[in-house]
């Protein structure tokens, strides 16, 4: 809310004296902080950031192994013996090599070697590296370009209004996977060039636009209703009486009531893109090998299923423990910051 | 053969060949026919993710439906439908002997046989077969231009195939029932390439177009009932069919045979350790392989191919126009390693030659080996980034495209990972196996490495070396480039003609000639051999009789049904 709320106190002694109140900012973190569900959540989703942002320290410090580099005829040492970390089949006709399974010991193998002999678990920690990345990135770029197009389509209408608006449809006419991948398919190809500005097939920022741009349309429609709906409300009808310039009733009065929405949108879209660059990904036309990203590792498990699971299980765990603490964090942040919602959901 | 996933091996002509020739007598005239005895009945399941294409045999060039022709379709000549290194023999078909070769080798006589029927009813004629010969430029057969072209008449043919009499090239005589080819050129490889399912006789009324899906009359035990891309194809028996030869065209055991499209690999292996289907065409994925090795030994099948999973690398560009650059690829690869990647050492032998073991004009060398020797031993790093630095390629960019299975994306990204490991920035780009081999063969593309894969069509030297390096098979800016490295060197393809001309009079001298071919070309190193493959034959435990010809693999009407 941009209007200022003014409360009125009582002290001990019955004087009447005043304060400000808490901003609405803090009552809604207080409100967060005092929601179990959102601690846990948040916790949940910090201890996560921050072990994957370690991965370098864990592989270098740790297991000491290079989890970009394919160690096919490498060998380790468990329980004091040397073992390949591939090992060929000895039964029967003795066909196939399977990689070594979880160890479970955290400075080697914890998580077992995936086929090329490199370790998961560090794999693991890099792929959460650019998963999150890629989720947050895309979030925050697909928030803003949403809040734009709503906030110009909703406060401007007419023609303005009408053109994004369509375009919108446009994107929203395609299934968004199948946008993805059209999109996928075509750029990591060639990568992008527009003038100047090159990217290559295995930038990272491709994924990231891609995605971003593709759920634009589920941000900008309910930001442009809440902007038609503001535009109606008398504090915005008074900053136009006295002459307030669109500029600073965007800003002032228009902005700073949708910023909320913008907020709560943020956590669900990030896991929302979280799980679309994990698809694409998976179906090859995502992050790029040797990268590494949770939706790659789930790939290179799906020929190891019926032998080594973990390496196809780990990373969709952790898809599921992260999309999950998002979700609960974006509802428990839309609880704090738009209460009607929360007595809509009651009624 | 490209397309194939599989080749080669040495299993014994079981007993049903012994019953079946004491039943059919000679391999010339006999009449054989009949049943097959106990054995007979049943239908085989056979399954496949996918269809193979196109049913049209004078069209089609793929492994899955050439093993299905052996059953269905005949030429003048075919290799023994037997198991074991007698199955590499060229025995007379529906011809009723070997042909008569003139002095010059560019006049060949054939006799056809009489009394064979298509499977709708109508005798095999003379003519039929100069119709089927005319039809083969007429559907521009995958090989009409490398293989038949030496035929008189076949440059016509060729430019405009709607025409194509092949006059002067194909003679029937009705009256004396035989057929004469004459070529423009002596040719030591026609025999083998009228040998091929390209050269099969068909009745002279079908459609010059390729059938598509329309089963096309056969003359073999087998013939094609209907076919359903989507769905099946289903292979019944032709009541017209009659032995004529316990070697070219031996009875079939089932009744029915139908393959199943759809399923996944995963699927394939489960449905045939439930008994729901007897035989899978594709190779058994890597996670089940301990699985039915061990469960399932006694149904598995391996056996050594004629084949070769290399590297092309482009000579046209850099950094691999270069010679020193490419000889550090072939030094720096560990083979080994990508025998594990594609499944051990059970499954495949580390290559060092173009032509693989046991292959005419195959000689046991080994260029590019640690501590020399004539087998690979362990790859050389250090010498192949020695090689690297005087080249002076070091630090350039290289793209490396291979088809996007599992087994060839990995195989890729250790490329990758060796690649950055030499001082190279190396990239990957898996595509469908769909568009890979064609995008690897367009110099347009800038392919600088691929990962591709060459089968034999047939048993003889020039399949490999002129085929995948002479001049004559680079066609820049072509999608049909099979020379995917793109090397010319004009040296070598007059040793090769020469060789050729060698083979005409005394093959032993041939076959020494293209060993040192062979050694000269992997000096120039336009190509890294990685590995010779096995395959996995996966059959149902319902099934016994199981015979693998070098030619045509699993000898699929020659198993047995419980």
């Amino acid at each position: 809310m941009a209007e200022v709320t003014v409360a009125i106190a009582t002290s001990e002694r019955g004087t009447p004296r005043s304060r400000r109140s808490a901003g609405p900012w803090r009552v809604a973190f207080t409100q967060i902080a005092h929601n179990p569900v959102a601690v846990g959540s948040a916790i949940a989703l910090v201890i996560i950031i921050a072990v994957c942002l370690a991965a370098p320290l864990y592989a270098q410090f740790i297991a000491h192994t290079d989890p970009f580099q394919s160690n096919i005829n490498g060998t380790t040492v468990i329980d004091g013996h040397s073992v390949a970390v591939l090992q060929q089949q000895t039964q029967g006709l003795g066909l196939g090599v399977e990689p070594i399974g979880p160890t479970w010991n955290i400075s080697n193998y914890f998580l077992g070697a995936d086929s090329q002999g490199r370790d998961v678990f560090a794999r693991l920690l890099y792929g959460g590296r650019t998963t999150l990345l890629i989720g947050f990135s895309s979030a925050l770029i697909c928030c803003a370009l949403g809040a734009l197009v709503g906030i110009i389509a909703g406060y401007f209408g007419g023609p303005v209004d009408w053109v994004l608006s369509r375009l919108m449809d446009i994107i929203w006419a395609f299934p968004v996977y199948l946008l993805a991948i059209s999109l996928s398919v075509v750029l990591l190809t060639g990568g992008l060039k527009i003038g100047p500005i090159v990217i290559g097939p295995s930038n990272l920022l491709l994924p990231i636009l891609i995605i971003a741009l593709i759920y634009v349309p589920y941000v900008a429609r309910p930001i442009r209703g809440q902007v038609l709906s503001l535009k109606n409300r008398e504090f915005v009808k008074a900053a136009i009486g006295l002459g307030a310039s669109d500029w600073r009733i965007l800003r002032r009065e228009i902005l700073r009531n949708v910023l909320p929405t913008v907020i709560v949108f943020i956590p669900l879209m990030m896991a929302l893109n979280m799980l679309t660059e994990s698809a694409l990904s998976f179906l090859s036309i995502g992050v790029q090998p040797p990268n590494a990203s949770w939706g790659t590792i789930i790939n290179d498990g799906l020929d190891l299923l019926y032998t080594r699971p973990a390496v196809a299980i780990a990373p969709g765990i952790m898809l599921v423990i992260t999309a999950v603490a998002l979700n609960l964090l974006g509802d428990a942040v839309r609880d704090a910051l738009d209460p009607k919602a929360k007595l809509r959901g009651a009624a | 053969m490209r397309t194939i996933t599989k080749t080669l091996v040495s299993v014994i002509a079981a007993a049903s060949l012994l019953v079946l020739a004491a039943c059919s007598s000679d391999s010339s005239t006999d009449s054989g026919g009949g049943s097959g005895g106990q054995h007979t009945g049943g239908t085989l399941h056979l399954t496949a993710q996918s269809a193979g294409g196109t049913l049209d045999p004078q069209v089609n060039y793929t492994l899955q439906y050439w093993q299905l022709y052996q059953g269905t379709y005949d030429g003048l000549l075919t290799y023994a439908r037997v198991g074991g290194k007698k199955s590499e023999d060229i025995v007379p078909d529906l011809a009723t002997a070997m042909p008569k070769v003139s002095a010059d080798g560019k006049t060949y006589t054939f006799q056809l046989r009489k009394g064979i029927t298509f499977s709708n009813g109508k005798a095999v004629t003379t003519a039929d077969v100069v119709a089927s010969f005319q039809r083969l430029f007429k559907v521009s057969s995958p090989n009409a231009g490398s293989w038949y072209n030496v035929i008189v008449g076949a440059d016509a043919c060729l430019k405009t195939p709607a025409s194509c009499t092949l006059n002067g090239g194909v003679v029937a005589d009705a009256s004396t029932n035989t057929i004469t080819f004459n070529l423009t050129q002596a040719d030591p490889e026609f025999e083998a390439q009228l040998a091929m399912p390209f050269a099969s006789v068909l009745p002279a009324g079908t459609k010059a177009k390729d059938e598509g899906t329309t089963p096309i009359p056969t003359t073999g035990p087998y013939y094609f009932a209907s076919y359903s891309p989507n769905k099946a194809l289903v292979m019944k028996r032709n009541t017209h069919f009659k032995s004529w030869s316990a070697e070219a065209a031996p009875v079939g055991y089932p009744n029915e045979i139908d393959e199943t499209f759809g399923l996944t690999a995963e699927a394939e292996v489960t449905a045939i350790e439930n008994g729901q289907a007897d035989w899978m065409y594709d190779t058994p994925p890597s996670d089940r392989l301990s699985e039915i090795s061990s469960k399932y030994a006694s149904q598995t099948h391996v056996t050594p191919l004629t084949a070769l999973w290399y590297l092309a690398l482009n000579t046209n560009i850099a950094p691999f126009n270069n010679e020193k650059a490419r000889q550090a690829i072939n030094w720096a690869i560990d083979r080994s390693a990508v025998v594990k990647l594609y499944g051990g050492t059970s499954l495949a032998s580390p290559a060092c030659t173009i032509l693989p073991p046991d292959f005419p004009g195959h000689a046991d060398f080994c260029d590019y080996t640690k501590n020399g020797g004539n087998t690979w031993t362990a790859a050389d790093v250090d010498k192949a980034k020695q090689l690297i630095q005087q080249s002076g390629t070091a630090g350039q960019s290289v793209g490396v495209v291979v088809q996007n299975d599992s087994v060839n994306k990995g195989i890729g990204l250790y490329l990758v990972s060796l690649l950055n490991q030499l001082g190279y920035k190396a990239t990957l780009k898996a595509l469908s196996n769909n568009i890979q081999y064609n995008y690897i063969q367009n110099t347009g593309n800038h392919v600088q490495m691929s990962l591709t894969q060459w089968y034999q069509d047939y048993p003889a030297a020039s399949d490999f070396l002129r085929v995948l390096l002479s001049c004559a098979s680079f066609h820049p800016n072509s999608d049909s480039s099979i020379n995917i490295a793109g090397y010319c060197n004009t040296g070598l393809d007059a040793q090769m003609a020469k060789a050729d001309d060698e083979g005409l009079t005394d093959p032993t001298a041939a076959d020494a000639a293209w060993g040192e071919i062979d050694k000269a070309y992997m000096g120039e190193s336009p190509l890294v051999p990685l590995f010779n493959p096995k395959l996995i034959d996966f059959t149902s435990n319902r099934v016994s009789n199981y015979q693998f010809s070098d030619q045509y693999y699993m000898l699929v009407d020659q198993l047995w049904l419980k």
